[in-house]
């Protein structure tokens, strides 16, 4: 049995000698400074949308909403992939990447149909950030209720 | 009669030939390095069907006909078809072959699934059960990357480790009598799991099995690397690659000169953004319907070890924190025999 423990544990060290490391630095440069314009977008649609008159609540739900539309603009036009593939987590952060989440698999499964296909499959990836966000919302809730 | 040797291998007594070979493959490879060695080069990948599946299903029928038609037979004249895929149920090889009319077996050995097609045919053959087989394996990489991964328009990045699924269906036909190459050796491969639980890194998940099956064919054969023109895995691409020799290094054997893999000959992994290489079981059988047998007939090698190999999960397993069990097969195909 150690044997083959032993087996394990020195091919897993050959895997980890020979597999080819993603370059660190470069794709964290990517990520932030794609998710940095992402992110100076919307503040500038924000700051665009409270010139016309309206308070800052209204802005900022105006702008999630233009940006999740032009994450899914920009999933169906075969684009956020290829930034996602370039950016990484610089653009499955922001919202407009959640949008992606939602978005393409509600593409992909199109074919089973709208019920089993689009409608089941929609969350398969956004659903434990939706499942676990509202519980954190929650817990974040009652803390704030109790030691406000 | 077939003479088994050692634990793993077969010799077969009327080595059966192979009578024809077809290719299909999606566009990624008709761009590759080994283009102009398939029949078919698809401009879309969804073939004018409505579905990922469907395509897969419409290269495999296609294929199979056209192996069936380029060996100047007709389907009544094939025994058996053993074919597989790596969609659920088989749904790729049973949806397109459902209108044949033959015999079907379907197999599923993961991208291993053409060296077990073609070991289970020539049994058949060299057993007398059949005169004409058909060995055929397809994969799509937009139907894999839906079962296995992630949907295609999600934005990701892919390791360096991962591999990029083949989209292509590879058929031979094998008959009792026909012109060279024959498959003259069959070593089938154990499964063998040394704990690697990364499916994005495959290669190192396959590669102690596919040493486990070369290792075990030389030494149930009393072969040596020399004896070959050429050692050709599936699909470990060039991570595994490097683990395979220096499993087999470890043991004595040094391949390295005549050994390359289908995955690392089908794209340019510079200019095509593939990483570790192909994969999936169109890999190899594309691989070996056009390139290697067409290279056989021009006698560039005369005998070769074919050596497909497979990783036996599912995304369940995966979720479920299993390690990837590999297995591989070798199948020695040469242009003379005696």
């Amino acid at each position: 049995m150690n044997q083959i423990q032993n087996m394990k544990k020195e091919y897993s060290q050959m895997v980890t000698r020979v597999s080819p490391k993603s370059n660190l630095l470069r794709d964290c440069a990517r990520a932030f400074w794609v998710g940095g314009l992402i992110c100076t977008i919307g503040q500038l649609i924000t700051n665009i949308i409270k010139s016309f008159g309206y308070n800052q609540d209204e802005a900022s739900m105006l702008t999630t909403i233009i940006l999740v539309f032009l994450g899914i603009l920009l999933t169906g036009l075969d684009i956020y992939d290829s930034i996602g593939k370039y950016a990484g987590a610089g653009s499955i952060v922001p919202i407009t990447g959640f949008a992606n989440s939602i978005v393409s698999p509600a593409i992909e499964y199109k074919k089973e149909g709208y019920i089993f296909g689009v409608g089941a499959k929609m969350f398969t990836i956004a659903g434990p950030v939706l499942v676990y966000g509202t519980i954190a919302s929650v817990i974040v809730g009652i803390i704030h209720y109790l030691f406000k | 009669m077939a003479k088994k040797l050692g634990n793993q291998t077969i010799k077969f007594d009327l080595p059966p030939s192979i009578v024809s070979t077809a290719s299909t493959v999606g566009p990624k490879e008709g761009k590759g390095p080994l283009s102009s060695y398939f029949d078919v080069v698809l401009h879309d990948p969804l073939w004018g069907e409505d579905s990922w599946e469907k395509a897969e299903s419409k290269m495999v029928k296609k294929t199979i006909e056209r192996v069936i038609e380029k060996g100047n037979l007709t389907p009544e004249d094939i025994d058996y078809i053993f074919a597989g895929d790596l969609l659920n149920q088989l749904t790729a090889s049973t949806f397109g072959i459902r209108g044949l009319a033959v015999p079907f077996f379907g197999l599923f050995g993961a991208c291993s699934t053409m060296a077990e097609a073609i070991t289970l045919g020539a049994m058949a053959i060299d057993g007398g059960f059949a005169n004409y087989i058909v060995a055929e394996a397809s994969s799509h990489f937009c139907s894999s990357e839906k079962q296995f991964r992630f949907p295609l328009e999600l934005g990701t990045q892919r390791p360096l480790t991962a591999s990029w699924t083949v989209t292509g269906s590879g058929a031979v036909i094998l008959g009792k009598f026909g012109p060279s190459p024959y498959v003259t050796y069959a070593t089938t491969g154990k499964i063998v799991d040394l704990g690697i639980k990364d499916p994005m890194n495959m290669g190192a998940a396959m590669a102690p099995a596919a040493a486990d099956t070369i290792i075990t064919h030389f030494e149930d054969t009393g072969f040596l690397p020399s004896d070959y023109d050429l050692i050709i895995t599936g699909d470990l691409g060039s991570v595994g690659r490097e683990l395979l020799l220096e499993l087999l290094r470890k043991h004595n054997y040094d391949i390295e000169n005549i050994y390359t893999d289908c995955g690392i000959e089908i794209f340019d992994s510079v200019t095509q953004d593939t990483h570790a290489g192909g994969s999936g079981c169109g890999c190899c059988a594309v691989t070996l319907a056009g390139y290697l047998y067409k290279e056989m007939k021009n006698n560039k090698w005369n005998r070769i070890l074919f050596v497909p190999t497979g990783a036996l999960m599912s995304p369940g397993s995966t979720q479920q924190g299993e390690s990837i069990p590999g297995i591989a097969h070798a199948v020695t195909i040469e242009n003379n025999w005696a």
